[in-house]
Formats: structure tokens, sequence, C-alpha cells
């Protein structure tokens, strides 16, 4: 099924802005999208990962891995055969059990041929791509903390049934939902780097665009993709330019600062606000193809890195992101 | 001035005739408008309708398991073969999908559907909605999802209707063009409806190509999007085009967009048909309560996006409890142990009669684990606004309520708000995870009026039971000031207010649900004391307490 091009999508930079930080920084590993429903939110997902470049991966590796020396022993994978594929994007439905997370005993082949072998989970299905969960604040808690860690630590360990596997499981995990529909625990909302609220456009031209190209995708999806081809092309080529450069972008002790007097000033909790902040900042600036982090980068990136990290009240209804600003204005100026 | 609209012949009369072209229209483009919503009770008029689906349609019920649907490894014949076997999900196979009562999915369910109607490929799905009340709705995830929706009326009789058979497979040809301003137009509609959803004005337009194309025109013409904005967009309206303002408008659009809620500029409608006559037909299909709440004067309530959160059912994790014997469904663990240690004993019989290597296990040896845990509590508050209790205790009540609020918070609570006032009582916010929303009910709950306390019980037992059904414990803290005056049919009463209040107060109690009274009077009274114990609940008389105070009393006593 070919996606809707990236570069076509209406409207809603912040959410595009986020995802393409991720694509530039994997180590910025979970965004959170919180909207209504229709805003856009998977199309998203989907489009960014079919803009990517295909990634190559050892023919019938569970876990995408690169080189055939990265292919973990417990797999029966025969030929060191590579091949490319486009980036992995997993859905993870929300009734899903840990055993289908991680992977867990074979029961297949424990009870025909008595092996001891291990059933790959979705973790290791989106090794090297995106895991995409629908209503993450509906999601068991346990099943949310587990996908954190795995997707913070970039491995996934299973100890469980007499097996003891671990695997790399790296992706980056976005999650969305519907705030009208319940909030996700403060320790949850801490450990995405990022969080997006969208809504749905208010501008009816703006609304009425979404509709147009949707229907022109839908009719002729190949005349779409090719209209689109020269801007998706500038948006990956600038992604994959951004990759390479990450490294050497400089980070002046005067970003730093600033970002430590932010976080202090918002009364984040934890360190995680500033580093999000100066490694979102760092993406930004090569995204942009900046030599180094100056303030503007940190004033653009503070209310995606940050608004969901504050201690709040959960009665209070003034939204945060207001706060977030507000304060970035007092103390960057 | 709908007519001038509708081309005559083709038009469908009757529910079911509606309900028929919504069905080929989605056999048609599964892919575009993914199938249909059927919301009837049981009965000739729906099977008429279900029985044009073509015969080799998957029928699943929702009680289904989830194995089922997916598919996976046939664990009982696997083991009597001895090789792997397995099963097709029902979800894989093509054609059509039937869903009967499909208000009652389970989420992982729903989940896994939602999945099916994001890809493209798959057949349309009827989902039959046997909901009667208005809190047993389907999905919001797959109303969103779904593109079209009929309502079967109760009253109409079944008068030899025309139905055509519906095909299986999808309409391989191009799709009906249609006027670079329909798109506009549409856009426009769904704003004026108070439609979010961008999903929704491109379903509207699908529709209207797929009934262009059914009546094998290759053009959209006006007619078409009359019936398709009647089909698809009707049900999903949050407010009327009359009103000034839709509900959620402010908080949506910043000082410098434009305001969309206001009627579109004329300009940018097509000309080719009035706008009016679109609205008209979306209008005729409105859902009745729709008007009703409208005119009631209160905010549109996305009902049933209100709490997806609450069918949960609360046996997540836990406590182990001891393996049981059964096999495997798809939502529990095999425990190899206890699976082993029941086919140990069977060994020798066994292997004299199979010779293959290995312990023999048996389809019956299988053991699942179990965990036992407490299920999801969900706080109902009862709050009296009358104006005895207004006068003297309304404020401090609320501060109790959002003391509470934020413990439940912590706890994970599902909370609903019922108010009682003037002549009735009403679910100001149906369960729900969200405490800002709770918060912003109670904050505007106005005082004033009778005391219909009768009609707030009846409300809670209501909702506890839909709860009850959903996997939670509901419990009930009631704030009152116990002067009932007001009786269930509404005339002021106080006799009759207070035998209404008693009787509803037993049937509670048969209800089994845990609770508290509070007394917000100036005085105890003993009146308040007696129901409480008809209730089975805690009376605490609090006088003059601090919100600390009622609120602690609150937690001891539900705890």
């Amino acid at each position: 099924m070919t996606a809707f091009p990236f570069a076509a999508i209406v409207g809603q930079d912040a959410m595009k802005t986020a995802m393409i930080l991720t694509a530039v920084e994997p180590r910025l590993s979970g965004v959170l999208v919180f909207g209504d429903r229709g805003t856009g939110k998977s199309t998203a997902v989907r489009a960014l990962a079919a803009l990517l470049p295909p990634i190559t991966v050892v023919r019938g590796c569970p876990i995408n891995s690169e080189t055939p020396e990265a292919v973990p022993a417990w797999t029966s994978v025969a030929e060191a055969e590579l091949k490319s594929r486009p980036t992995p994007v997993v859905d993870l439905p929300l009734g899903v059990t840990e055993d289908r997370v991680t992977g867990a005993l074979d029961i297949e082949r424990a009870l025909v041929h008595g092996e001891k072998t291990f059933q790959p989970g979705l973790l290791a299905q989106a090794n090297r791509g995106y895991l995409y969960i629908d209503e993450v604040n509906l999601l068991e808690d346990h099943i949310v903390d587990l996908l954190l860690d795995v997707a913070q630590s970039g491995e996934n360990l299973v100890e469980r049934d007499g097996l003891s596997i671990r695997h790399p499981a790296r992706f980056v995990l976005v999650g969305s939902g519907n705030p009208e529909e319940g909030e996700l625990r403060p320790q949850l909302l801490d450990r995405f780097a990022l969080s997006v609220d969208i809504t749905s456009p208010t501008d009816i031209e703006e609304r009425i665009e979404v509709i147009r190209r949707r229907d022109a995708f839908e009719t002729n999806p190949d005349a779409f993709l090719a209209t689109w081809e020269p801007e998706q092309a500038w948006i990956r080529d600038r992604i994959l330019t951004a990759r390479r450069a990450l490294n050497t972008i400089e980070v002046p002790e005067a970003a730093l600062r600033d970002a430590a007097e932010l976080c202090m000033t918002l009364g984040a909790d934890g360190l995680r606000g500033e580093l999000t902040l100066i490694r979102a900042g760092r993406a930004l600036a090569a995204y942009e193809a900046a030599p180094r982090v100056v303030r503007d980068h940190l004033r653009r990136i503070a209310p995606i890195a940050l608004s969901h990290r504050l201690r709040r009240d959960p009665l209070d209804e003034a939204g945060s992101v207001t706060r977030v600003t507000r304060c970035t204005e007092e103390v960057l100026g | 001035m709908t007519s001038t609209a509708r081309p005559d012949d083709s038009l469908p009369r009757t529910g079911v005739e509606r309900a028929n072209l919504a069905m080929r229209m989605a056999a048609r483009d599964p892919d575009g408008l993914k199938g249909v919503i059927l919301q009837a009770r049981a009965g000739p008029l729906r099977d008429a309708v279900v029985a044009t689906l073509p015969a080799q349609t998957v029928r699943i019920h929702a009680g289904i398991g989830l194995e089922a649907l997916t598919g996976g490894l046939d664990l009982a014949q696997t083991l009597v073969e001895g090789r792997a076997i397995l099963r097709e999900g029902l979800l894989d196979r093509p054609g059509w999908l039937l869903i009967s009562m499909a208000e009652r999915l389970p989420r992982e369910i729903v989940a896994v559907l939602s999945q099916r109607l994001d890809r493209k490929g798959t057949g349309p799905v009827l989902l039959l909605d046997e909901g009667q009340e208005p809190d047993d709705r389907i999905d919001a995830a797959l109303v969103e999802r779904v593109a079209l929706h009929v309502s079967l009326p109760e009253d109409e009789r079944l008068q030899n209707p025309h139905l055509s058979a519906v095909p299986s497979s999808p309409f391989r040809g191009a799709r009906a063009s249609h006027a670079a301003e329909d798109t506009a137009t549409l856009a426009a509609l769904a704003c004026r409806f108070g439609v979010n959803s961008l999903r929704a004005p491109l379903f509207a337009l699908r529709s209207a190509q797929a009934i262009a194309g059914l009546q094998e025109r290759d053009n959209v013409q006006p007619g078409d999007l009359a019936q398709a904005a009647a089909l698809s967009l009707a049900h999903r309206a949050t407010c009327l085009p009359d009103s000034p303002v839709p509900p959620d408008a402010k908080d949506s659009p910043s000082p410098n967009t434009p305001d969309t809620s206001r009627p579109v500029d004329p300009a940018t409608v097509s000309d080719s048909l009035p706008e009016s006559i679109l609205l008209e037909a979306v209008r005729a299909v409105l859902p009745p309560d729709l008007l009703s709440r409208l005119t009631g004067g209160k905010s549109a309530v996305k009902r049933c996006a209100s709490g997806a959160g609450q069918r949960k059912t609360g046996n997540r994790r836990g406590r182990p409890l001891p393996a049981r014997r059964k096999r495997p469904s798809g939502r529990e663990r095999l425990d190899i142990i206890a699976t082993l240690r029941a086919a140990a004993p069977w060994q020798k019989i066994r292997r004299s009669a199979e010779a293959t290597p290995g312990p023999r296990i048996w389809p019956s040896d299988l053991h699942v684990r179990r965990f036992e845990d407490r299920s999801d509590r969900l706080l109902i508050f009862a709050v009296d606004a009358s104006g005895s209790a207004a006068l003297a205790r309304l404020a401090e009540a609320k501060g109790a309520v959002e003391l509470l609020l934020s413990q439940s918070y912590a706890t994970r609570d599902h909370v609903a708000l019922i108010a009682f006032r003037g002549q009735a009582a009403e679910l100001l916010l149906p369960p729900t995870r969200s405490l800002v929303q709770t918060r912003r009910r109670l904050a505007a709950l106005p005082g004033g009026g009778g005391t219909p306390l009768a009609a707030a019980l009846k409300i809670a037992g209501e909702t506890a039971l839909v709860a009850q059904r959903h996997g939670l414990s509901p419990a009930l803290a009631l704030l009152t000031d116990g002067r009932a005056n007001v009786a269930l049919d509404g005339s002021a009463d106080r006799a009759a207010a207070q035998k209404d209040a008693q009787q509803m107060a037993r049937w509670i109690y048969g209800l089994g649900l845990p609770g508290t009274v509070i007394d917000v009077g100036r005085r105890p009274r003993d009146q308040l004391a007696v129901l409480a114990a008809l209730l089975g609940a805690n009376y605490t008389p609090l006088p003059h307490a601090a919100a600390e105070g009622l609120s602690r009393v609150l937690h001891n006593s539900l705890a």
C-alpha cells in the first residue's frame, strides 16, 4: 500500500517538525501526539516512514539486522543475503498481550518438536523503524512502561518461560491519543521525548485543501506521488544531510545555560528536560544546516520538548504550552 | 425544499431502503467507505436488511475471541496431528463482515477491527448497533472509521420495500467524477455541523461518488451530495448549523484564524446547489436526541467519545491463582509447568501408544495461567444543586468533590457526575477518567430549584448498571440535604417525592452498590439517615465541615 506523501500533509507543522527531528536524531525516542480523531496522526507516521530511504536488512531476519554479523544466534537465518526494504512501521493494537510485544516461547515448536525457541514479538519487528500506538492513553500501563523502557535502552530483554534472550530494539515510539478519554500518567509523559497537541484545522480553506489532496491521492496515487516527489526528495535530502552533520553541530556553553535556566524556571522535574531540549535543538540545527545551536532553535523547540514535563495540578486546565511559551519569552527574551 | 434536490424515482423512501442503499454503496467502494453502521433493534426490519447480504458473509458476534479473528495456531489440532495446524483468522477472509451487538465489542477487538479498517483491500463491514441507551454506543474509534450510518425508525412497517441484493465484490471501474467545488461544499457542511474529523467530508465525497456510480452516471450530481451527506455526516453532527457557537469553538480557534463556526461565506460554496438543501437533507436524519440536547440549551457532548476507557475489564494482572485445565484462547498464557505436570503421570501409557521421542502432551493436559485482580472503580457523584442545598452548601460540596477528584487521579478511578435540581436530574458527565472535564462541568453547575432526589438515584443506578456491565466496580457518593420535593414524574409533591426516593433507594440497595450519603443541609435530618439505611450506605451528617474533612469521610467510607 502506498502511503500519502509526507510533503503533501497540510498544516500541522509542530507534528511534522517533531517527526522529522526523530528521523534526524533517533535518540529522541518517543513522540506523543495528542489530538482529535481524523487529524492525520497515523497518516503522518506512515508518510514519514515512506519518505525515509529504504533500509538494508538481512533477508529473513526477524529483527531487521543490517549485517549478517548482527543477526542474533537464536534466529534460523541460513543465508546471509541482503535486501532493502522500506522503514518498518509496526502498529501496536490496544489489546495486545505482553507476549506479543516482547516475544515469547514459541509454543508451536515447543510442543510439536520439543524445542525451546524464541518467537520474536512486535519489538523485534519494529527494530530500526517506527512503533505506532493509537490511543496510547488507553493502553495498559505496564505495556507502556515496557515500551518506553525498551525505546530508551534500545534493547529488548526477555526473561521468561525458561528463555533468556536479548536483542536490539531501536525504534521511535509514536503514541497518539485523544485527551478527552483520559490522561497519561506523568511518569510516562516525562519519558516521551517530544509531545505535540494538534487540533483539526479551523480554517475552511485549509480543510478543503486537505480533502482535495486526499481525494487526488486516492483517485490517482501514482500521479499524485509524482507531483510531490521533488518536495519529498528535498525533505529526504535534508534529513540525510542532517543525520551526517549531527555530530558536528556545536552546542555552545550559552545554549546549555539557556536550556538549564529555562527548565529551572519552568520547574520541570529531573534532567530529561534539558537533555531533550539540547538533543532536539541540535537536531533542528542540523536539519536547518546551521553550524551551532542558537537561542532561536531552543525557543522553537521548547514547546514540544517541555510542555509535557511540567509538574501540574491534574485539575489545572490551562494549557501547558502557553506556560512554556510565556516562560521561554521571559528567559530567552 | 428537499424534493428539488433529490431525484424522485431512485430515492430511498424508508429506513430499510436507505440501509440497503448504504450497503450497496459500501459494497461498491469498500476501500473508500469501509462499511455501514446499522442502528436498529433485532426484528423483521433488520432481518430484511441483513438478508440482502451475499451468502459468503462472515458473521461474528461481540463475544468472539481475539484468536478466532486474527487466526493463529490451532493448538488442540496441532497436538493431535503432531504438526503445526494454522487457523485462518475471520478478519482475513474476503467479502462482507457482519458484526452483531457491535456496541458490546470489547476494546481489544475494537483495536484489531480499527486496524483492519485502516487497511485497504479488505471487505466492507456491517456493524449492527442494538444499543438503546445513550451510554451503550459503538466505540467511537469504529464510528470514526466507518463512513455510513443508518438508523431504522422504530415505527416503520415493511411495505414491500425495493431491496436489491448486495454484491460481495467491489466495483473495479473508475469512480464518478465530481466538480471541484463539491469538495468545498462538503467541507463547509461538515464544519457547520461541528464535525471536526477530516475523515468525514472525505467519506461524504466518496459516498456521493458511489451513489452516482450505482445509478450508472459518471459524474456526481447535486442530489448525490445531499444523500451522501445524510448517510455519512448526519450522525457525526455535534451542533446544529443555526446554533451560533459549536461546543468546541471556544477552545479551538485562535483570534487570528477565521471562525469556521459561522455560516460559511456563500462564495466558497458550490453554486450548483443551494447549501440549505444540503443542510435540510442532513437535518432530516439527525439523531433526535441531538436536537433535544441542543434545545435544552446545553452544549452537545460527544457522548460516544466520552469514556472509551471504561470497557477495560480489570483482569490484566494481579495476584496469580492456581493454573486451570483449559485450552488457551489467545488472551491467556499457557502455564507450561502445570501442563507438563499434568502430562507426566501418563507418559508410560502414552509412550506405548505412540512411537515418537519426547514427552507426550495431549490437549487435555493444557493448563492456563490465571490472575486475580480488582477491577477499576467508578465513583458516581450525585450532587444536590437544589435551592435548599445551594443556599447552604453547594460551594462546599463542590470543593469536596474536587478534593476527591485529585485523590481518584492518584488511584486511577473513573468518575461520573450527576447533578439534580429543578425538575430533573442529569448525567453531567458519563464515566470518564478525564478529570479536567469533570472539574469543568462541576464548576459550571448552577444552583436553585427543587430537589428531585428520586430522579438522581434513578440515573445513578442506571449509570452503575452500565458500568458493571463494562467490568467496573461502581460506588455512589450522594451529597444532598435530603429535602426531596420533586417526584419521579416531575410533580412538586413532597410526600410522593419522599416515597419515590425511598423506592429508588431500595432498588439501588438491590444492585449492591456501595455508597455514602453526606448530609450537606444546615441541620442533620432523620429522613436522610433513613434513606441512607435503605441504600445500605454510610450516613454522615457534616453540618459545617471543611472540604478536607468531607473528603476524608468519603475516602474512608468508600475505600
